[in-house]
């Protein structure tokens, strides 16, 4: 890290008036967009779009667990894979899992495990995919917002939904919900998970360095937002379950249905 | 169904239910003496209990159900059933409504084949035991298999069997209508596909309003065309 610190940054990502390279102030999010139930063939599915992000989320289960030796005799594993398409990034992404998707599935999975009421379904796994489309920094967080919308949709008894931002520090400041090139060109990126009933973290991750009060008011920061992105997954969901008029839908669509 | 009960409330895991004085039921859990919803579905209260009736999710077997079940796997005395749950279902020898010499279960009923039968129990650990020794439990020959989700299964039934009772009197099919949301259909070709359509139409509007009439619409302009 040391022998590139002398290299200018070239990029300005705050300017004068405290604005970001979006236009965004420092306690802004990006524009979120969550839609429930996408997919036909899934127990439940979630499409979200988090900024330039991309992200889709599928849950099947609880269904048998395979192979048969992971099965638990007391509880539901809930398995999570978190991948990335090979066209979600600027430069071609070899498919496959890497370590880094490989520890995004780890962190994300021990998240539901968290909220699911795995006891009641022994011997059984919840399989919870995340496909990120395109990315833009904060995939993660775009992703397990997007996946407990779906296992909500997949009908899986849970504690509470959970909701995950990210903040980190731009230009030496704190700021929330950082994109590509924050992330890139910023000095640290804090992802974290929160059961938004209990307030209970259940996934907080860092890269780069805070000082103990930068950390405090990214917290805080994050917080706030993932509250504001629990009513945007509440109101995903009661968008997909609406009462409809059945009725106004057979006009609508003539004998053919 | 929907005539008697006023609209319900389509509450969201972690949704707080009841504050007090109301016992946890079915699809909630609670904390501190309040109610939380832990499913997707719409809250109800009966006798002193506040409880959830999902919209979504697995079917998961419960004693007395009757399903339609299909063999996946063969054993000397027993065949295992695929039941549309997370747990399989074996269905023993002596649970069936013929006398099996051992080693004989494929007489009887192959791979791939389907069955009417009732879950006999389910223990703590989820292993369920089935039975096909009961009045109008047998093995199914001819017509086809739908399949729907299990929470659709009590508006494909209708209060008190109404919208079924509605579908056969309207196509003359037979069927049968599984708790685990597999759905038996016999007859002419032509009346089994507008069952299906009825059936997929309860399925895609499950939690509208005025559901029966829109059915029985359906139905009517349906044959209307053809006659």
């Amino acid at each position: 890290m040391e022998d590139i610190e002398h290299i200018p940054k070239e990029i300005q990502l705050v300017d004068d008036s405290g604005r970001r390279l979006d236009g965004r102030a420092l306690d802004e999010l990006r524009p979120i967009r969550i839609e429930a139930g996408v997919l036909k063939r899934a127990d439940g599915s979630a499409y979200i779009e988090w900024g330039d992000n991309r992200v889709l989320a599928a849950v099947y289960g609880p269904r048998e667990a395979h192979p048969r030796h992971l099965q638990d005799p007391a509880r539901a594993l809930v398995q999570c894979r978190y991948n990335m398409a090979p066209f979600s990034v600027s430069d071609r992404k070899r498919p496959g899992p890497d370590r880094r998707s490989v520890e995004i599935s780890k962190v994300a999975g021990e998240a539901f495990a968290a909220v699911v009421f795995t006891e009641q379904f022994p011997r059984t796994s919840v399989d919870i995919f995340i496909e990120v489309l395109q990315a833009d920094a904060g995939t993660r967080c775009a992703g397990i917002t997007a996946a407990s919308v779906a296992l909500a949709d997949a009908g899986v008894p849970m504690r509470d939904l959970v909701a995950s931002c990210a903040s980190g520090k731009i230009a030496g400041q704190v700021a929330l919900d950082l994109n590509k090139e924050e992330d890139n060109f910023g000095d640290a990126d804090c992802p974290m998970a929160v059961v938004p009933r209990t307030g209970e973290i259940v996934l907080l991750q860092m890269d780069g360095h805070l000082m103990e009060d930068e950390f405090d008011r990214a917290m805080k920061l994050s917080m706030n937002a993932a509250m504001k992105i629990y009513e945007m997954q509440k109101e995903a969901l009661r968008r997909r379950y609406v009462v409809t008029d059945a009725e106004a839908l057979l006009e609508e669509r003539g004998v053919d249905t | 169904m929907e005539s008697s009960t006023p609209q319900r409330q389509l509450v969201i895991p972690g949704e707080l239910i009841a504050s007090g004085g109301l016992k946890s039921g079915e699809g909630t859990y609670s904390e501190d003496g309040k109610v939380f919803a832990a499913q997707l579905g719409l809250r109800s209260e009966r006798g002193g209990v506040v409880s959830v009736i999902p919209l979504s999710g697995r079917y998961i077997p419960r004693a007395d159900d009757e399903v339609i079940g299909q063999v996946v796997d063969l054993g000397p005395s027993h065949w295992l059933l695929d039941i549309n749950a997370p747990y399989p279902a074996p269905l023993h020898a002596t649970e069936s409504p013929w006398r099996v010499e051992f080693g004989d279960t494929a007489k009887y009923l192959d791979i791939g084949d389907s069955a009417i039968c009732r879950i006999l129990q389910v223990d703590e650990t989820k292993r369920v035991q089935v039975t096909m020794r009961e009045q109008g439990l047998h093995r199914l020959e001819g017509g086809q298999i739908v399949e729907v989700s299990h929470s659709k299964v009590p508006r494909i039934i209708g209060k008190g069997g109404s919208m079924v009772m509605m579908i056969k009197k309207y196509t003359k099919v037979q069927g049968f209508v599984g708790q685990n949301g597999r759905i038996w259909l016999e007859g002419n070709v032509e009346d089994v596909m507008i069952a299906i359509r009825a059936i997929r139409l309860i399925e895609e509007h499950a939690q509208a309003l005025g559901l029966t009439e829109a059915v029985k619409e359906f139905l009517d302009r349906a044959y209307a065309q053809r006659a």
